[in-house]
């Protein structure tokens, strides 16, 4: 006779406390649900305000302000190709997804890290919930979050924010730890205390850290909105859903390619925020050097 | 009053620290405790430190030094003992009070410099004021003050990157001067320098102590450097303070072998000074005499040359035993200088080694000077050789073969 152990329902248990949420706070998913869905839309119809021809400019300008001209020119002709491939409207509904997606996630993310860096008990508490958020398939998120806000953006971006969320906190933690101890005993030498020295030291040396960790929310953000199109939320995730039932190739590919241009348009951009003085020949650079020079000259 | 006073600091690290002062106390070691798991950094420090005074901790690394001077400012706490700034307890205050402390009377300077790189080196020298929550223009004036006296004016607008290693720990210094307060801790300041650059930098720090009076801790593994800064020295070993003293009395009278082991190594013409070793004549000469009195002192002292005051004691020369001779045989009344010879005079606080040049191109003895140019004794070329060749400076007459070493 085979071993058994008893079954413990700890899915049955999970459901039955989603029911129970859903019965005694709907009121507040509801409201949760229309507010992020207001977001969205409001974001996606600023970004499709725009005509095509500005956007992409402007798109191709903000690539030279902060990295280089040869980023303007790789988006002047990648962002072409979106709207050429017309899916312009599905990437501006991603963009807006992934970017609200990551101003959520980033003013969760940096408080919980600086609490972390500076309790080592929150740290610890903090870690096994991460690995959770990180490691859960991304699917499986999907299932509650449309028992809560039902279909459409809402579910998509709390499944996004959930998914993206933990390099964000991982990496302010990283960086304001890592911040070299004898600066910080400096400041508390001067007699700073634990607020000034936070923003004045630990903060700023821990920017291109958290930057960095921004950069993977986005990143994150981005793989995590395609698979929002499974629950209905508008844009290129939806697009390659689509596809796949339908088998077609081409808007597969189309609305891949566009996702992939989109990842590389945020991930350099966002990514020479975390190393502004690397970027010398971008617009920002240039103008700082004019501004050292006529300080110098004064 | 004393600037700092330390009695019986301890620092150990671990858990229920409290319970390895009284294992110290009752006579266990430093590894008994280990074996506990608690680390004893200091143990029973006591220490003075007088206004004004440059005070150095010099021991290896390990040997707790490091810790003791983060007690002074309170960036550790002290596991036992009591520590008082001009009177003021520091050890068992409130964080508000230590925070006070560290902004009005101690400031730090530390190994790797620990500036702010995003911030320019005139933000940086005024850190200290902006904790204090000063204005920005009072704060911009008295940076760019504390820049100057370290021999940085104009750098005010460079970032610290765009520095050299010296010249970021002037940036340093800056930023402790601006702070004005009277204590500077200094944790091996200098240690990450280049030897040429910590010599210089050493020099500024002694000049900087002169004119502004500061009291200064300082803190290094080099003993040369203990000894070019100190009034007094602090030789801390395994979390003692072995002995305190000046650099010559550590030199002469090492309290324990270790100390003397320590000191072997140190360049003893560094260290000691020309007054150190300069001996009084059997006799000397006034100005107004004349040279049959010039010949009776030579006569009687053996020696060839004599040393003529002025009423001041200030120098007036030397006096050569074949001029004086000559001098008499003509009946001269008119004291005979010398031709040949000049009187070499050197300032009481030159270090030795500075004297050998002006010795090797005279004949004559160089007679020592204190500040105000009165006399204070010769070093005839002899004295200095032997200064430099004894192993103790009060060590006796030749020892036999095979005894002492």
């Amino acid at each position: 006779m085979n071993p058994t152990i008893p079954h413990i329902p700890i899915g049955d248990v999970v459901d039955a406390g989603i029911g129970w949420l859903r019965a005694n706070a709907g009121a507040f998913f509801d409201g949760l649900s229309a507010l992020l869905a207001i977001l969205t839309d409001a974001l996606t119809d600023l970004l499709l305000a725009v005509p095509e021809p500005v956007a992409i400019v402007l798109f191709a300008l903000l690539g030279w302000l902060l990295r280089s001209w040869k980023m303007a020119l790789a988006t002047l002709v990648t962002f072409l190709l979106i709207w050429s491939m017309n899916q312009w409207t599905t990437s501006m509904q991603t963009l807006a997804l992934v970017l609200i997606a990551t101003v959520i996630a980033v003013v969760l993310a940096i408080p919980l890290g600086i609490w972390a860096a500076r309790n080592d008990a929150v740290s610890a508490a903090l870690k096994p919930i991460l690995d959770f958020m990180q490691t859960m398939p991304a699917f499986v998120y999907l299932i509650p979050a449309i028992l809560f806000f039902g279909i459409g953006a809402a579910p998509g971006l709390i499944a996004t924010l959930i998914f993206a969320l933990p390099p964000g906190v991982r990496m302010t933690e990283l960086g304001i730890r890592g911040v070299d101890h004898e600066t910080v005993e400096a400041g508390h030498a001067f007699g700073a205390s634990d607020g000034q020295i936070l923003r004045g030291i630990q903060l700023p040396l821990a920017v291109p850290t958290i930057m960095a960790g921004v950069n993977q929310v986005i990143m994150l953000a981005l793989s995590m909105a395609v698979i929002a199109g499974m629950v209905g939320a508008d844009g290129l995730g939806k697009e390659v859903v689509s596809a796949i039932s339908t088998l077609n190739t081409a808007k597969g590919v189309e609305a891949g390619l566009s996702v992939v241009f989109l990842a590389i348009y945020l991930d350099r951009l966002t990514g020479s925020l975390a190393r502004p003085g690397d970027q010398r020949t971008s617009l920002l650079a240039w103008l700082r050097s004019r501004r050292q020079a006529a300080a110098r000259a004064s | 009053m004393s600037a700092i006073q330390a009695n019986g600091l301890y620092k150990i690290f671990g858990r229920r620290a409290t319970r390895g002062v009284a294992m110290l106390e009752a006579g266990a070691s430093r590894d008994d405790l280990r074996k506990d798991g608690l680390t004893a950094a200091v143990i029973d420090a006591s220490f003075e430190v007088d206004p004004g005074e440059i005070f150095v901790v010099m021991g290896l690394s390990g040997s707790g030094k490091s810790t003791l001077i983060r007690m002074v400012n309170g960036l550790w706490e002290s596991t036992a003992g009591e520590l008082e700034i001009y009177g003021e307890k520091l050890t068992k205050s409130s964080d508000a009070t230590l925070r006070r402390i560290r902004r009005e009377k101690v400031s730090m300077v530390f190994q790797h410099f620990a500036l702010l790189p995003h911030r320019t080196v005139g933000e940086n020298a005024a850190y200290g004021l902006e904790i204090k929550g000063l204005n920005r223009t009072e704060r911009e004036a008295r940076a760019n003050e504390a820049l100057a006296m370290v021999g940085l004016e104009g750098w005010g607008g460079m970032l610290p990157g765009e520095l050299s290693g010296g010249m970021r720990q002037r940036v340093g210094l800056a930023r402790a001067l601006a702070a004005g307060t009277d204590i500077l801790l200094m944790d091996e300041a200098f240690s990450a320098l280049d030897p040429l650059i910590k010599r210089d930098m050493q020099d500024q720090l002694v000049d900087l102590q002169r004119r502004l009076e500061k009291t200064i801790l300082f803190i290094t593994h080099d003993l040369n450097e203990a000894m070019r800064l100190g009034d007094r020295i602090a030789m801390m070993r395994d979390g003692r303070i072995e002995q305190i003293g000046t650099a010559e009395e550590i030199l002469n009278n090492p309290a324990n072998d270790y100390v003397a082991q320590f000191t072997q190594d140190v360049d003893r013409t560094r260290v000691l000074t020309a007054a150190q070793i300069a001996e009084q004549p059997a006799s000397v000469l006034g100005a107004e005499q004349g040279p049959r009195a010039a010949h009776r002192l030579l006569r009687e002292s053996h020696n060839s040359w004599l040393v003529v005051l002025h009423h001041d004691r200030t120098p007036a020369g030397v006096l050569w035993e074949d001029d004086v001779a000559q001098a008499v045989r003509d009946g001269s009344n008119a004291l005979p200088w010398s031709d040949t010879h000049e009187m070499p005079v050197v300032a009481h606080d030159t270090p030795i080694a500075d004297l050998f040049t002006q010795a090797a191109q005279h004949l004559s003895p160089l007679i020592v000077v204190d500040d105000a140019g009165r006399f204070q004794g010769v070093i005839p070329r002899v004295t200095l050789l032997t200064a430099v060749g004894r192993p103790r400076a009060d060590a006796p007459a030749p020892a036999p073969a095979g005894a002492g070493g």
